[in-house]
């Protein structure tokens, strides 16, 4: 009994920071922004894709193991820093203040474009990056087995939030965020530059959510179509958490990875759609998230 | 004076279509035979849209039906009046059901909303192993009123037989449309006060989309299954699917209740060439194709045909 | 004559603040009511609350012998109780014809007859007829956005009256109106309603549009009505004088100048 509970609450956990760490750029752009971002899904694939493939040179030739862990973080701001500008400069900048559902739209287009790039540039192959969590190796806890590596995804999700928990409470810049966050206007009228804050804001949301890529690619095949999940997991951990909501994030996160992990364990039917049915309940019961502070919102 | 040039105009080209499949390839046969199916389910996203309305969950409806069938046919029913009608039913009480909490929503908790409760059942349909989980199930060729046709005249007969469906479902839609209730539409999107206020119930007006729109949605998926003679949740019920849903909606436009097959049929055409050179090309086309819709021709394709026509009347 | 409203110790409350208390009175059908008072007097929560846009925290509202409190807008306003607003409500990207024609389907179909075609001749005709006595026939093409706003004040009128309500309530109409316009908007208004015979209660800051429409004056101040009375008694009233006409007059000579 106390194992199983132990087991759910670290399989939970380890799921939980991957949610967490997948979603929590969408939250960031959402916040600022207003923009639910579908392309979110293909910085995840394009990091994940460019960490694997430099990762797969890299291991080729026997260059030290280590490297791998600085590939990720490489590729992370290599795709972010070149999409976030691609796609802020040239979509979104066109769209600020249209209809909410024109601006999702053009991103789902974005996205399937993207898709297809992806597809001509890696091809239909899988690609593999094992090598980082390999070299980590596994501990046995209470009789189950678990990679280091994915344990560090926990450490990885609190220093991503502890990053951005410092940023925004204690840096000027994260002031000015705020600022454009609570009411864009009269920010404006106050001087600060909201195209250069949408930028960075949104230069930031892509590198994060290329990082999840490239983070979680040591753990999985990079096929074509990994990023097609990640869009709707990420909107529903945005929509549990309350939307653009850091700490929601963080918590919602953590949340449906332990229930989650309860249903894979004890109720296996459930495992794909117990996501979506939490999603469900907190549009009906609260539609402004489990921890959106209802001030800041507009919507 | 509009009302009975798109019920003249749809009868006509029903007609000619009606002709025209003796004559016709198989695939060009089955391509109109997907269009009426993703058609009728746009049409469903038409009758939505037109109050300001984006379901991303459509797949709920398409795929509920399209299951419908298959699981109904496993237990022996074969005709495709029955098959259809009944799984339809079922998605449009399906659709009332779930009125009562979706009608509160707009905007994008509305298009979330929708997209969470069809998540939910892609994962039921992909985990539950009396539903084939992620291969689906096969379907046994339909009979039409005690006819059992085969091979060509079995597509055949079932191109006619959709075409019936699509016809009606149009009918109704544009009887709908026209009525006191179906113009609710603009009004509900820019003052749900005044609504009110001139003594309708907005959360009723927005419901009885909502039912209708599945309605739609679940003959789409009814006809579907039934046209490529199988179901499964990846293409049936994932949010790609109502991904695409939206798509061809948009790319048909709110015009008119015979634009979401316009935009059908050439969504299909596109697919159907594009796949011959591998899926990135298809990707890149139908993102490239949306984007484009949407920055420059936001009214979709019916505003073009309408625009050319109204230049063509200018220059007589 | 017949009581239509009674409202007794109607009440709102916003947290600690109150908002209108007290509030009672009766109306008799084919009376024409003004309403008067500084601005933040109560005027526009005591309409809102008899409409059923806001819930009272107190009070019952009885209209045509059912009390109406906590009762949706839709109901109150198919029970011929009907409304205009400060700011018109219209359906703005849709044509005048296009937003009185609704207004019409509304109102005279209801459960499965609301699937008959919303355009018929017969209706149609009923809505220029409308339009005419409302004199913005002329606009009929014209989207309710490109309206000025006088016009888009007569429409947001014309609306609330297709029902042939019972009892009107019109939130400011001359507001936001210029001087030189707003007498001949009031005198539509009020001709309009007159071959209705509508019993109507209106908001009004101006105390010659008051005094040359209504026969009958409710003061408001700080919540209360601190005045009901015909209106030539209510514009010598001592409380009306110090608490509405003397900051009215103050408010007139600001926006004038």
């Amino acid at each position: 009994m106390v194992q199983l509970l132990f087991t759910i609450l670290t399989d939970g956990l380890i799921y939980g920071s991957y949610l967490f760490i997948v979603a929590v750029g969408m939250t960031v752009i959402f916040g600022v922004q207003r923009v639910l971002n579908v392309t979110h899904g293909s910085f995840y694939a394009f990091g994940a894709y460019l960490a694997a493939y430099l990762g797969g040179i890299w291991y080729d030739h026997e260059l030290p193991d280590f490297g791998g862990f600085v590939i990720i973080f490489l590729a992370a701001i290599v795709v972010g820093v070149f999409f976030g500008i691609l796609i802020e400069r040239g979509l979104l900048k066109h769209l600020y203040g249209k209809d909410e559902h024109i601006v999702v739209l053009a991103t789902f287009a974005a996205f399937l474009a993207l898709e297809g790039v992806g597809l001509f540039i890696w091809g239909t192959d899988p690609y593999f990056f094992y090598q980082p969590q390999a070299m980590l190796g596994f501990v046995e806890i209470l009789g189950m087995t678990y990679d280091y590596y994915n344990l560090s995804l926990i450490v990885l999700a609190l220093i991503i939030s502890l990053a951005i928990w410092y940023f925004l409470s204690r840096t000027i810049w994260g002031r000015l965020l705020r600022a454009v966050i609570f009411d864009r206007e009269i920010s404006q009228a106050m001087g600060v530059n909201v195209t250069a804050v949408f930028l960075g804001t949104f230069i930031l949301g892509t590198t994060l959510g290329a990082l999840s890529g490239a983070a979680i690619a040591p753990t999985i095949s990079v096929l074509p179509g990994i990023g097609v999940e990640v869009i709707v997991l990420a909107f529903a951990v945005v929509v549990i958490g309350g939307m653009g909501s850091i700490p929601g994030a963080l918590i919602g996160s953590i949340l449906v990875g332990v229930v989650r992990a309860a249903a894979v364990h004890e109720f296996p039917q459930a495992e794909m759609f117990v996501i979506y049915a939490i999603m469900a309940i907190v549009l009906v019961f609260r539609p402004e998230g489990l921890f959106a502070p209802p001030a800041v919102r507009k919507i | 004076m509009s009302f009975d040039r798109t019920i003249i105009g749809v009868t006509i080209a029903v007609v000619l279509m009606a002709c025209a499949t003796f004559f016709i390839p198989d695939w060009v046969r089955q391509i109109g035979l997907l269009s009426m199916a993703i058609g009728s389910v746009a049409l469903g996203l038409l009758v939505l849209w037109r109050t300001g309305l984006i379901s991303f969950g459509h797949a709920l409806f398409y795929g509920f039906s399209a299951y419908g069938v298959a699981l109904l046919n496993h237990l022996g029913v074969r005709d495709a009046f029955v098959l259809v009608i009944v799984s339809a039913a079922a998605s449009g009480l399906l659709a009332w059901g779930l009125g009562f909490l979706v009608r509160r929503y707009r905007a994008i908790f509305f298009a979330l909303l929708t997209m969470a409760f069809s998540m939910i059942l892609y994962g039921v349909l992909a985990k539950t192993e009396r539903f084939g989980s992620t291969d689906g199930l096969n379907i046994h060729p339909p009979t039409f009123l005690g006819y059992a046709p085969v091979d060509q005249a079995a597509q055949i007969t079932l191109f006619l037989f959709g075409l019936l469906v699509v016809y009606g479902l149009m009918l109704g839609v544009q009887i709908y449309l026209r009525s006191v209730l179906g113009q609710m539409t603009t009004a509900v999107r820019e003052n749900e006060i005044r609504v009110e206020y001139l003594g309708y119930s907005v959360e009723h007006v927005i419901h009885i989309k909502y039912v209708i729109s599945g309605l739609l949605a679940g003959f789409g998926g009814a006809i579907m299954a039934l046209a490529v003679g199988q179901v499964d949740p990846e293409s049936m019920a994932y949010w790609t699917a109502s991904g695409e849903f939206v798509f061809v909606a948009i790319l048909a436009g709110t015009g008119n209740v015979a634009a979401p097959f316009i935009g059908a049929v050439a969504f299909e055409i596109i697919r159907h060439f594009a796949w011959e050179h591998g899926a990135n090309l298809w990707q890149l086309i139908m993102g490239g194709t949306l984007l484009a819709i949407i920055m420059f021709v936001p009214d979709g394709i019916w505003s073009v045909l309408q625009r050319l026509v109204r230049k063509k009347d200018g220059v007589k | 004559m017949t009581t239509i409203l009674e409202v007794n110790g109607l009440e709102k409350r916003f947290g600690g603040v109150v908002a209108a208390q007290n509030i009672g009175v009766n109306v008799s059908a084919g009376e024409t009511i003004g309403i008067i008072g500084a601005n933040g007097a109560g005027k526009t929560t005591f309409v809102n609350m008899v409409t059923g846009h806001l819930a009272p925290s107190a009070g019952t509202v009885k209209f045509l012998g059912a009390n109406i409190v906590g009762w949706p807008p839709r109901r109150i306003t198919e029970l011929g109780l009907c409304r205009s607003f400060q700011v018109p409500q219209v359906f703005l990207s849709e044509s005048v014809f296009d937003n009185v024609l609704l207004a019409y389907g509304i109102a005279e179909e209801s459960g499965f007859s609301m699937l008959r075609p919303l355009r018929n001749k017969e209706r149609d005709a009923r809505v220029r007829k409308h339009l005419a006595s409302y004199q913005i026939a002329e606009h009929e093409k014209t989207a309710a956005s490109a309206l000025s706003q006088g016009i888009r004040k007569l429409l947001d009128i014309a609306m609330a009256t297709v029902r042939k309500p019972q009892l009107l309530m019109l939130d400011e109409p001359t507001s936001g109106i210029s001087v030189e316009e707003k007498f001949d908007l009031m005198d539509i208004i009020m001709a309009a309603l007159r071959e209705e015979q509508t019993t109507v209660m209106f908001i009004e800051h101006d105390m010659e549009i008051v005094q040359r429409h209504v026969a009958r004056v409710l003061a408001f101040s700080q919540g209360e009505i601190i005045c009901d009375a015909p209106t030539a008694k209510a514009m010598v009233d001592p409380k009306v004088v110090e608490f509405v006409l003397g900051q009215e007059y103050h408010a007139e000579v600001r926006s004038d100048a």
